[in-house]
């Protein structure tokens, strides 16, 4: 993809950054001790899903909004009870955050040596960060689309803000979803790929914002991207025509491609698997990759920082590399929601193929 | 599995929130979102598509009215010369009856007249003559009452200078 060739020399910088700092700060820290800066687990921890909502530490105390943890122990039913309970490693009924095992709620049961994870359905920051962007998207489009309830066909176009959502839905229906799936099929799959695209933009977008309302990894985690692969996976096998499983279950290749051994059948039938996994990986991979060089970035100046201001040139070079990433992962919030959703639209498009005369 | 990182392990709570979340956006967006906006936006289109076409067929039919009202005006012109030229030429003719119709009448009347006036000397010239006659008469009879005895010779006498007279005129 021609995004990720972008991010290329950007790696490569980032590496060099690295280099130059590791052994400086390795150096440092050997006569420190205790105030070393795992630069992997903050990393790591900024960017997968918390029972609570982190927003600073202040003074060696961690500010943070606590969230709802709804879990079923395996013999005392239903729980719900706020994080606040297991701040800082604390059990609560058995419950309790093993930071080992993934910083998953498990349960102690009295008797048993392994701790067991429970049926886990937390409110958590990921899941916060979900219906914000739900809430986001139904005032925007709602909001918008109400304005035409007022209105018939002969009215002046919108102008300010109901102009450009009908500007931006416009375009999403008129360059990305028409053209791919084909004047004729589009209309029944447009609501579900523009609900697609402007989840996948905002939630991007909103994971930019370092604070708050903001700054969750949604598009960055393995679930949601799974999840939205798998609607889209639905979106195309449920609904192609014979056509396309005739494509797939008996190709137009040579017989002996198909009969005895079904090659290309094989073959075609994975495709219908790896179409969505590509999906998925790249809508992964990209942000999760965004916010993890933003996040390296960041911590440079921090592990600078820690080294006194010998080396401060490196924070400013890291600064604007911070802020450079920014601007293109603006870019990338962009353009993943516009290839997931054009990807999408294309595979259903082929699930419905003209049909071939002769 | 448990050692990955959470944003590489799947979780179930998450999954389902994510299907509820999305699932609530989609039928919300899908129901009063989307097709409101494009559905509009299409009218639109189809509505200024129409306005094209019908200004376009409106200009159309201006010229197409210019055209026809000038052939209009053409025939209007063209019908009132003829009008014009045939009322000229029955003018003409009417003028040309009546004078001749006048003529033809004034002839009669002037015949007719010297018919009367020739009737009339006739009349005139025979009254005269006898009055005349009567007259020379009675002068001649006083005149010659003694020398001409017999009436027959008198009348002849009379007669004689009658157109004696009548011949000196």
């Amino acid at each position: 993809m021609n995004i990720q060739k972008r991010l290329h020399p950007v790696c490569l910088l980032l590496l060099a950054t690295f280099l130059c700092v590791l052994p400086l700060s390795a150096n440092n820290h050997a006569a420190e001790g205790e105030e070393k800066l795992d630069v992997k687990e903050v990393v790591l921890g900024h960017m997968s899903d918390t029972y609570d909502w982190h927003i600073t530490t202040w003074n060696g105390h961690h500010v943070s909004i606590p969230l709802p943890i709804i879990v079923k122990g395996e013999t005392s039913g239903w729980h719900v009870f706020s994080s606040s309970r297991l701040a800082h490693g604390e059990s609560y009924k058995g419950f309790y955050i093993d930071s080992e095992r993934g910083g998953k709620i498990y349960e102690k049961i009295a008797g048993q040596d392994e701790p067991i994870r429970p049926w886990d359905i937390s409110i958590t920051k990921n899941v916060v960060q979900i219906w914000i962007v739900v809430f986001l998207m139904l005032f925007i489009f709602i909001g918008s689309a109400r304005w035409y309830r007022r209105r018939t066909c002969e009215d002046d176009a919108p102008k300010g803000f109901v102009g450009l959502v009908e500007m931006f839905v416009m375009m999403v229906n008129d360059d990305v979803i028409k053209p791919s799936i084909g004047e004729k099929n589009y209309r029944p799959y447009a609501p579900y790929l523009m609900t697609c695209f402007f989840f996948i933009f905002l939630s991007n977008l909103l994971g930019l914002l370092p604070i708050f309302p903001g700054g969750a990894n949604v598009t960055g985690n393995i679930t949601i991207t799974f999840f939205l692969a798998f609607c889209t996976l639905l979106a195309i096998n449920l609904f192609g025509n014979r056509e396309y499983w005739k494509e797939i279950f008996w190709p137009e290749v040579p017989t002996w491609l198909k009969v005895p051994v079904p090659m290309m059948p094989v073959i075609e039938f994975f495709g219908i698997f790896t179409k969505p996994f590509a999906l998925m990986v790249r809508l992964f991979a990209n942000i999760m990759g965004g916010h993890a060089i933003i996040l390296s970035f960041t911590c440079v100046i921090f592990i600078c920082g820690k080294m006194g201001g010998a080396i401060s040139s490196l924070s400013g070079v890291s600064f604007l590399l911070m802020i450079f990433m920014n601007c293109l992962e603006l870019l990338v919030a962009f353009i993943q929601a516009y290839v997931f959703t054009i990807l999408s639209a294309v595979f259903i498009g082929l699930a419905h193929p003209e049909h071939h005369k002769g | 599995m448990q050692n990955l990182p959470s944003i590489l392990s799947p979780d179930f709570g998450l999954l389902f929130w994510m299907l509820l979340a999305f699932l609530v956006v989609f039928f919300l967006m899908a129901k009063f979102g989307f097709p409101v906006i494009t559905n509009m936006v299409e009218e639109r289109k189809n509505f200024i598509d129409e306005s094209l076409k019908s200004a376009r067929e409106a200009n159309e039919k201006l010229a197409n009215i210019k055209v026809e009202s000038e052939a209009i005006l053409n025939e209007a012109r063209k019908q009132q010369a003829t009008i014009l030229k045939e009322a000229m030429a029955t003018r003409d003719q009417i003028v040309s009856e009546a004078r001749e119709k006048a003529q033809t009448e004034g002839q009669k009347l002037l015949e007719e007249a010297k018919a009367q006036i020739s009737v009339e000397k006739e009349n005139a010239l025979r009254d005269i003559r006898s009055t005349v006659a009567e007259l020379s008469v009675q002068i001649a009879e006083k005149v010659v009452r003694r020398e001409l005895k017999k009436d027959g010779e008198q009348e002849e006498l009379i007669q004689r200078m009658l157109d004696e007279v009548l011949a000196s005129k």
